[in-house]
């Protein structure tokens, strides 16, 4: 299996290159839906997979950086690749202001909390005028690489391609360094992770503010691609679709949210042809998923050994003193 | 010279009190205990130490540092590990990542190494493995360094408890009854293993136990505790002679 890994995602990588010229604009249009997806997962998989803290307003990271990048590009006429690391920086401070009173809190009350805060700022954003209250912004201008305008739909598929894999290669990387287990020492165990040095307040900041990044990086393309943002796509209702992806693929698992995040795109573009009852299928198909895979499509395995292993020696067996 | 210094130490929970004016000291290079029954207040008194529990009053220091307000995270930086009367390990991931943790707090590439997988933290990295590698080898679970930790044999996980502890690097190790559901042959190794953590790491151990053919084989110096205050202290010849203590026994559940 892992001799075939590499060569299979390098692959995977080049076809990806591929597709847009054999997708129509349809096709391609969904698919670049998915890879904002895949970024905004991983980047919520940081959070809810790896540090297991339950988020309900991820959108709102998502609109901080679409709305700094729109704004800086509309008001301020910057260049959309300097706005990035200002967006960044907004959104590791937003992840740091709701990461902080919920550090005391356990699941539920988090849940409520971070709903909230989800819902704050998109009521910011409906009602001051310099996100353009309920109408939005629009107009903002194409990025540039040196003389040439991105423009096409190709040209944004590359893009948030190219970003979806640098996000992915960052979660994976996080995630086989310190930081990523000392996150998910959290998730196993709080307080026998704070007993062997981790200091949980400093991590799962660090923990929001990360994901908060990634979420602002898909806004911030977000913005340049539609060239309008309003409200309505940071709604609730887009946090828990992404929430949605990330327990569906498998929380913490790489592959896993990669997965859920095509299933949340793709499935209900699929039944279209059923109309009215697409969301109703979609729902009923998600609840069966969970009853039957609780785990998510594409689980984590830590790299433990298959429990059949023990099998085969003896389970009993004690140390002996002998050693 | 003393390594951890405990004084006048108090616990109050609402009307209860724990802990109440205890003072003892823990000297450097020794295996010491804290016995007494049941409920007296010796889990509470660790939980002091390594920064779990506020202390209502009192002092405790670790090397002439002071430790009280202080995080646990912190106190564990500054050379204290401890193991947990139930079984604390991170039951989903690996022996071998369980161990790791240890060294959370000897290492320190951030954010940035990792995503640029730097020289430094690829070296840090091998550094992590490497220490804890060598801590299941000293606790003699090697064969299972690939399991979740909940798969384990039940002896093998309080073994991996202490590999946990030993990769922080500690001056100074707290076991919470290490021997507790073990059996005979399981807790003649866990004597061994103490010893050698002493003598081969230059570890100070202070442990809570309750089996007290354990405690007179290992431990060189007893402090013993009922309804929190301290009621005998000395060496194990000294304090399982002593009225005090035998009677506290006595009127409680396991005897001597
Ligand atoms: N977090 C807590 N809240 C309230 N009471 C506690 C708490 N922890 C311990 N106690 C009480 O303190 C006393 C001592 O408990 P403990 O330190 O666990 O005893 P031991 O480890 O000696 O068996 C017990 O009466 C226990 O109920
Ligand atoms: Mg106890």
């Amino acid at each position: 299996m892992k001799k075939y890994k590499k060569p299979s995602l390098f692959l995977l990588v080049i076809c990806m290159f591929i597709l847009p010229f054999l997708l129509n604009s349809y096709w391609l249009d969904v698919l670049t839906l998915v890879l904002f997806y895949v970024v905004l997962t991983q980047g919520l998989n940081i959070v809810v997979g790896y540090t297991g803290l339950l988020d309900l307003g991820y959108a709102a990271f998502f609109a901080v950086g679409a709305y700094t990048t729109a704004i800086l590009m509309t008001t301020f006429h910057w260049s959309f690749w300097l706005t990035l690391p200002v967006a960044f920086l907004f959104a590791a401070i937003a992840g740091v202001i709701i990461g902080t009173p919920t550090l005391r809190l356990r699941s539920d009350y988090l849940a409520i909390v971070t709903l909230g805060f989800g819902e704050i700022v998109k009521i910011l954003a409906t009602n001051l005028e310099i996100t353009g209250s309920a109408s939005g912004i629009y107009g903002i201008p194409r990025p540039a690489i040196g003389s040439y305008i991105m423009a096409s739909q190709k040209d944004f598929y590359f893009l948030i391609l190219i970003v979806a894999i640098i996000s992915i290669i960052a979660v994976y990387r996080l995630g086989h360094s310190r930081i990523g287990r000392a996150w998910v020492y959290i998730r196993e165990d709080e307080d026998a992770a704070e007993a062997m040095g981790i200091n949980r307040i400093k991590l799962k900041l660090l923990s929001y503010a990360t994901g908060a990044v990634i979420g602002s990086f898909a806004g911030s393309i977000f913005a340049v691609k539609m060239s309008a943002i309003a409200p309505l796509s940071f709604s609730f209702l887009q946090s828990v679709m992404i929430l949605l992806a990330v327990v569906l693929g498998g929380l913490g698992s790489i592959p896993g949210v990669v997965i859920g995040a095509a299933l949340v795109i793709i499935l209900p573009e699929l039944l279209r042809g059923v109309e009215d009852w697409r969301y109703l299928i979609f729902g009923v198909s998600l609840v069966i998923m969970m009853i039957f895979r609780p785990q998510g499509i594409w689980p984590t395995k830590n790299n433990t050994e298959d429990v059949d292993d023990i099998e085969t020696e003896d389970p009993n067996q004690s140390i002996s003193i002998s050693k | 010279m003393s390594l951890l210094t405990v004084n006048q130490l108090k616990l109050q929970f609402g009307g209860l009190i724990a802990v109440n004016d205890l003072s003892f000291t823990v000297e450097k290079n020794s295996i010491s205990s804290i016995i007494g029954p049941n409920g007296a207040g010796k889990t509470s008194v660790f939980n002091m130490i390594t920064g779990f529990y506020r202390p209502t009053s009192g002092a405790i220091e670790l090397d002439g540092i002071s430790l009280v307000n202080r995080k646990p995270s912190q106190i564990t930086t500054l050379g204290m590990a401890r193991t947990f009367q139930n079984l604390r390990l991170f039951p989903n991931l690996t022996v071998l990542d369980n161990v790791k943790s240890g060294m959370h707090c000897r290492t320190k590439q951030t954010v940035w190494g990792a995503l640029l997988r730097t020289k430094s933290q690829r070296e840090e990295e091998r550094l992590i493995e490497e220490v804890a590698l060598e801590c299941i080898d000293f606790v003699g679970i090697r064969k299972y360094t690939k399991r979740a930790a909940k798969n384990l044999p039940y002896g093998a996980q309080r073994y991996l408890e202490i590999a946990r502890a030993l990769a922080t690097r500690p001056k100074l190790l707290l076991l919470d009854e290490p021997a507790a559901g073990l059996n005979y042959e399981e807790k003649q190794y866990l004597i061994q293993l103490i010893r050698r953590i002493r003598d081969e790491y230059n570890i100070t151990v202070l442990m809570i136990e309750h089996d007290m053919g354990l405690i007179k084989q290992i431990s060189e110096q007893i402090t013993v505790i009922d309804y929190g205050c301290k009621i005998a202290e000395g060496s194990p010849e000294e304090v399982l002679n002593n009225e005090k203590v035998i009677e506290a026994y006595l009127g409680k559940e396991d005897v001597i």
